[in-house]
């Protein structure tokens, strides 16, 4: 199991050392920072073995978070754990810099006793944490014994992400679909690779311990339902069910319930958490298509046109668009023309960065620049990194649907027609890429 | 903080300061100062000395002093442990306290400190707090078990705390079970032959039902465990798989790896055939995917794990090529082990996109990359012939664009096509020798090197290439020189009137100049080869190749299986076994799959093997639980021997076959055997097993000298050669005529095994049970009188415990083993067996075997004229009574 967790800042400082396990030294705070922090050469592993000790780090702007142990842990639980621990430690005190971490470092080694006990993971619901370490002395003690046991259960309970009473003058949800889509394209328009990596993010503030079952245009639960008998006219259906490749869950949804009904109920924790993510491959809707033309002229001179497509309806508008089109190391001058938006080479980034504000659907964009190059001996050729995207469409390329959100709650005397909901769709580029 | 943080560290003023204020009458003063001492602590600057004035802040209503006091006392009472004493009333105190936070604190804080004295005071807490009628302090005084059994064992076992533990697996309470399996797990990792995590179908099923309503954390805990079941028939098997699968679309992706292990354990006992078995391949592939939307470092850590299921169950991954494709913002770890994966799933189907992408990977930026993608572009080349022709022209654009490392890695993997496809792609040569003088790297040297002497009749100036390198031949490296060496012989041999003088001059070169042993050998072998017999130098030196093999780096398959057996861990990030980087005693168990269904006999423990033998560890001392090898021959024999020896002469105990030499240290030589003596012939049974590609042949045995003189009594009886993946038996009946030397442990004995590939060394021990001669029985009197001459000081007392039987029971079992009762007497409801033993060489052992009715602890003394025997002797009463 984790037999230490160290907190580093960028110079390799120690800000938390705690160590759970005897096989641990000191000595290994700074065999890590010799060995990785300061390594010469950039990090090749996330895990590092030093003298027969695992090491595994992950960074957080410029913080290192490093697990050691000496025996053979679960790795994968490991790093679950830390990017666990950040989102605590985000829930806490918000952003992780040297600053905060400092200014809460009696905050840490409270969470670090409660979340790791000898090295295995316990609780770390923030929901759950948040009724016991409150970082308020004596006051924010519990001082009755029903107080302290509604704690206690909270934590090791079967619901644990939820306390018990929770009570809302108006009962609301708000439910985000958030989508990132990927692509890869080659030069000739013909898609390498292309998914949608979608969240469902939920913000619930519902009263007592309300029973819910999230449905969705699932292919295999609308064909399920289909051929149950409906009168759902087959052609229809077609277009508006989605095949998810694959979906995880939170916590709180019942899995054996899914993998044998393919229902997805649960009852929510507090305030705003993941409740699913899933991956769609088939029939996305690309909102945007790139059409890069690179010329070389001559060896000093590089003329690139790019031309962006918007395709999807034409009332939808598009935001925050930006095309990042890269440029050789030698660049020594760039012109550039565009017909929307403003665009600008940015030397220290090696890349023209196009911007449009908003675009809506089915229209089309052109840039066109002209590059100066300073002549080189570089014998080896311009690795041609490829144009990248960004935007944000107010649509779920993946084509997914919420179809309900009920809220069953039997014992408070509030029903599903009560509760206010909100769904919201958007679909933001992942990593967009066309080659050049 | 902030002023401690940039102002100079002063020792002796700053401790000064602070013990002032630690001893202030202010509580807000008293915690600030708490505060900067666990500052300064964490920084690593000794505040050993304020221990004192900080144990006094111990008593405190403030729940947030307290623990920083905690925190400290962890920290320095090991340094202190006097001092330490001094908080244990608080602790003691705080573990009656009625808010169950605190007592937990106090228990869990009371379990970290490693100082004798306090964990005495430990125990009684401890123990109220394991039946704590709150579950948040019974879940904390789980683990506080296998903290006190890290401090010390032997405590936890007298205290009777494995038994509380093993019961809270049946609590109400999810989270309690699921640390009640990690402290188990924990401590059984230590005790390998314990049966501490007596996994049965019930306890099973109790984990089956705990695992859908805990943490994520505990979760994963229970699969971990549940990992190490072996279910006893395909049936069991399959409802586990059931249960384990919706753990697939957890959020969690250490629930879903975890999930995978389970399942790909378990899958090896489903029949193939089975409808179920397909659904159960399909339903893996989705999740899989998915862990690679993860974070950076958890991809890493999946595409590890890929890279075993992908070669163990390539199926699985077939269609997902796409998937693997390479981000231009992946880190670079993530990017080399996806383009592994890409190798190993290119097939005709999908080599056209494969090498598309590989061609686009080898202009990247990163070095390592590029190389990586280079050469597995020309392992696509051996893979899948139909592409060989456009991966050999891909790899000549690239020598093209004159990239310097480019250049040496394709060159290199050219030289294997030119091995695995012979008389094809030879036009390229002229291109490849355009680029000689670029060469930098021995590989490269080296690679290219071969290819003029291999084509040497087709190159016009292969000896002007050739003489060019024999210039600096004392810098090149041994690498380089060997092949030179070859590559001019094999010139010599081509066209042998034009470079008499070269060979001549290389040959004087390696023998004469240099000091490396190989090369000399290399070089003597040549020049009296070609002095003697040019004919069968030729023979030699061209003779035809063998091919080389498709996948090159294959990870050996009984590494792979123990490493599937270990999805998620560390192991399976290093792609070694756990033994390889864990000191101590843990992970030094090798785990294995459990054999294929077939008939339910052949998973039966009967089968299952626990490989460490050669590790200290006696062969018998094995858990059942451990894992059946897909042993085909051995599995039904063993079986009639745990049986109570159906069949054979008598009715020794013979432990199952435990593997004594590993594949992976024996060039695909798996030996896997045991002791047993059959009518008062004592024979050692063997498997051999050969997991290397070729024939073994001509196999010979021989012991080192041993401390009873065991012997092989004739050769090995091995007539037929040893295909590959085949196993024989075999049995070696032993003398005892051996010279004798004394062994440390006294049982062990060194094997060295000849085969027609080289000599391999291992050790096993055999239980002393097989020198227990069957005329041991000693006269009733002559017993007491021996038992009497023999001085006290040499006698032995252990005990056995756990043992259900009556005495009489016990007595047959012993006897089968020539272990003889001569008498017995019963006081006070107390059975004392007099017992006599003799061994092969003359030695008697006298025991008095005591046991009481109703107490499965058996009390055992041993007298003996040699007292280094009777812990041996002891082991051998063990395993007959418990088996």
């Amino acid at each position: 199991m984790i037999g230490g967790l160290f907190i580093y800042n960028h110079k390799g400082e120690v800000l938390i050392s705690r160590v759970y396990r005897d096989d641990i030294g000191r000595n290994a705070v700074d065999a890590f920072r010799v060995n990785v922090i300061h390594a010469r050469q950039q990090v090749r592993s996330p895990v590092t073995n030093i003298a027969r000790t695992s090491f595994f780090h992950i960074k957080r702007s410029n913080i290192w978070l490093a697990a050691v142990t000496k025996q053979n842990v679960n790795a994968a639980m490991v790093f679950e754990f830390l990017y666990k621990m950040c989102d605590v430690m985000s829930a806490y005190f918000g952003k992780i810099s040297e600053e905060n971490i400092k200014n809460n470092f009696v905050l840490i080694y409270e969470l670090l006793d409660e979340i790791l006990d000898f090295g295995y993971p316990q609780n770390s619901e923030t929901g759950a944490l948040k009724t016991f370490i409150t970082q308020q002395g004596i006051k924010g003690q519990p001082q009755t014994k029903e107080e302290q046991s509604q704690i206690t259960s909270q934590v090791t309970g079967q619901i644990g992400w939820r306390r018990e009473g929770i009570k809302y003058r108006r009962n609301e949800l708000f439910l985000d679909v958030l989508e990132s889509v990927n692509l890869l394209m080659s030069p000739q328009g013909q898609v390498l690779s292309a998914h949608v990596s979608g969240r469902v993010v939920m913000k619930s503030y519902l009263s007592g311990m309300p029973e819910c079952k999230f449905g969705m245009n699932d292919k295999i639960v609308i064909d399920k339902q289909g051929k149950g008998g409906t009168t759902d006219d087959p052609g229809k259906s077609g277009k508006q069910s989605i095949a998810i490749d694959d979906c995880t869950f939170h916590q709180c949804v019942r899995l054996s319930k899914f993998d044998s009904e393919r229902s997805i109920s649960f009852i929510p924790p507090d305030g705003e958490y993941e409740l699913m993510r899933y991956r769609t491959t088939k029939d996305i809707i690309l909102p945007f298509r790139v059409i890069p033309l690179v010329r070389e002229v001559g060896r000093t001179k590089l003329e690139v046109k790019v031309v962006i497509k918007s395709n999807f309806k034409p009332s939808l508008l598009a935001q925050k668009i930006e095309v990042r089109i890269p440029t050789p190391l030698n660049t020594s001058g760039v012109q550039v023309i565009c017909m929307k938006g403003k665009a600008k080479y940015k030397a220290s980034e090696n890349a023209i960065v196009w911007k449009i504000k908003r675009m809506a659907g089915m229209k089309e964009s052109q840039i066109s620049a002209e590059i100066e190059l300073l002549p080189t001996n570089d014998k080896k050729k311009w690795a041609r990194p490829p144009i990248s995207m960004n935007f944000e469409v107010p649509f779920a390329p993946s084509g997914l649907k919420v179809r309900y959100l009920k809220v069953f709650e039997s014992k408070l005397n509030y029903s599903d027609h009560d509760v206010i909901k909100w769904v919201r769709y958007i679909g933001r580029s992942g990593i967009y890429e066309t080659r050049c | 903080l902030k002023v401690i943080n940039c102002c100079v560290w002063d020792p002796s003023g700053e401790i000064f300061e602070l013990k002032a204020e630690l001893n202030s009458d202010k509580k807000e003063k008293k915690k600030e100062a708490v505060k900067k001492v666990i500052a300064s602590m964490t920084v690593g600057k000794d505040v050993s000395a304020l221990f004192p004035d900080v144990v006094n802040c111990m008593q405190t209503d403030n729940l947030e002093l307290k623990k920083l006091v905690y925190l400290y006392l962890m920290n320095y009472a090991k340094s202190q442990p006097d001092m330490a004493i001094m908080a244990v009333n608080t602790f003691v105190k705080d573990c009656e306290d009625p808010n169950p936070l605190i007592r937990a604190l106090a228990v869990r804080t009371m379990g970290c400190i490693r100082v004798d004295k306090i964990t005495e005071y430990l125990c009684e807490p401890l123990r109220k707090c394991l039946k704590d009628e709150d579950p948040y302090v019974r879940k904390t005084a789980a683990v506080c078990v296998a903290k006190l059994h890290d401090i010390n064992a032997q405590l936890v076992e007298d205290q009777g705390f494995l038994d509380t533990l093993k019961d809270l697996i049946s609590d109400s309470n999810p989270m309690v079970v699921a640390n009640a399996v990690a402290a188990l797990s924990e401590i059984a990792e230590s005790h390998p032959n314990s049966n501490l995590l007596d996994l049965n179908p019930q306890t099973i099923n109790k984990l089956l039902t705990a695992l859908n309503e805990c943490t994520e954390w505990g979760q994963i805990f229970i699969l971990d465990c549940l990992a190490n079941y072996m279910p006893c028939d395909d049936r069991e098997s399959q409802s586990i798989c059931e249960r384990v699968t919706p753990r697939l679309s957890h959020a969690n992706s250490a629930v879903v790896l975890s999930a995978v292990k389970v399942l790909m354990k378990f899958m090896e006992m489903l029949p193939k055939d089975l409808d179920y078995y397909g659904t159960l391949l399909k339903k893996l592939a989705p999740p899989l995917v998915t862990l690679l939307s993860a974070e950076a470092e958890l991809q890493y850590v999946a595409l590890r794990n890929i890279n075993l299921i992908v070669q163990k169950r390539p199926e699985i991954l077939k269609h997902e090529m796409k998937v693997f494709f390479v981000k231009y913002n992946d880190p670079i770890y993530v990017k080399l082990e996806k383009l592994d994966i890409m190798i190993r799933l290119a097939s005709q189907a999908n080599i056209a996109q494969v090498l598309a992408e590989l061609k686009e990977y080898a202009t990247e930026v990163d070095v390592d990359f590029v190389r990586k993608a280079v050469r597995a572009i020309g392992r696509c080349a051996i893979k899948v012939e139909q592409s060989a022709e456009r991966c050999v022209s891909t790899l000549l654009d690239l020598i093209q664009t004159k990239v310097n490392y480019v250049v040496q890695e394709a060159i290199v993997v050219i030289k294997d096509i030119f091995r695995k496809y012979p008389n094809k792609y030879e036009s390229v040569i002229a291109t490849l020798c355009e680029n000689l003088d670029s060469l930098d790297e021995p590989e490269a040297r080296a690679a290219m090197i071969w290819i003029v002497g291999e084509y040497a009749e087709r190159i016009d100036n292969a000896d002007e290439l050739l003489e060019s390198f024999l210039e600096g031949f004392h810098d090149e490296s041994a690498q380089v020189q060997l092949q030179l060496l070859t590559a001019i012989v094999k010139l010599f041999l081509k066209k042998p009137t034009e470079t008499q003088e070269l060979v001549q001059q290389v040959l004087s070169l390696a023998t004469q100049d240099s000091d490396n042993p190989d090369l000399r050998d290399r070089g003597y072998i040549y020049w009296r080869l070609l002095s003697t017999d040019p004919v069968a130098a030729k023979e030699v030196v061209l003779a035809e190749k063998p091919l080389i093999s498709e996948e090159t780096d294959l990870i050996e398959p009984t590494l792979l299986e123990e490493l599937i057996c270990h999805i998620g861990t560390l192991a399976s990030v290093y792609h070694k076994p756990p033994s390889a980087f864990v000191e101590g005693s843990r992970g030094v168990q090798h785990k294995r799959l459990p054999a294929r269904a077939g008939s339910c006999l052949l998973y039966s423990p009967a089968a299952s093997h626990f490989m460490g033998a050669g590790l200290g560890v006696a062969p018998a001392a094995m858990p059942a639980s451990l894992g059946g090898a897909p042993a085909v021959g051995g599995g039904l024999g063993d079986l009639f021997d745990l049986g109570g020896g159906v069949g054979m002469p008598t009715g020794s105990y013979v432990a199952p076959k435990t593997v004594w030499l590993l594949a992976i240290k024996a060039k695909g030589l798996e030996i896997s055997g045991t002791f047993a003596r059959r009518g008062g012939i004592i024979q050692m049974d063997l498997s051999l097993t050969n997991k290397a590609m070729s024939v073994m042949t001509d196999f010979a045995v021989q012991f080192n000298r041993n401390s009873f003189g065991l012997a092989p009594a004739g050769p090995m009886q091995v007539l037929t050669p040893l295909s590959p993946n085949q196993t024989i038996d075999v049995s070696l009946p032993l003398s005892m005529s051996g010279p004798v030397m004394k062994m440390e442990p006294l049982n062990n004995l060194q094997v060295a095994v000849k085969n027609n590939i080289d000599v391999f060394y291992f050790s096993c021990q055999y239980p002393l049970s097989l020198l227990f001669v069957e005329d041991g029985r000693f006269y009733r009197q002559v017993f007491l009188a021996t038992w009497k001459d023999i001085p006290n000081d040499s006698e032995a007392q252990f005990q056995i415990k756990d043992i259900h039987l009556n005495s009489d029971v016990a007595s047959n079992k012993l006897q089968g083993s020539n272990i003889f009762t001569i008498a017995k007497r019963t006081v006070e409801g107390q059975d004392m067996l007099y017992q006599s033993i003799k061994l092969t060489n003359g030695i008697w052992v006298l025991a008095e075997m005591r046991i009481q009715t109703g107490n499965p602890n058996y009390t055992l003394s041993i007298k003996c004229r040699a007292p280094e025997v009777c812990q041996f002797v002891y082991q051998c009463y063990e395993l007959v009574l418990k088996n």
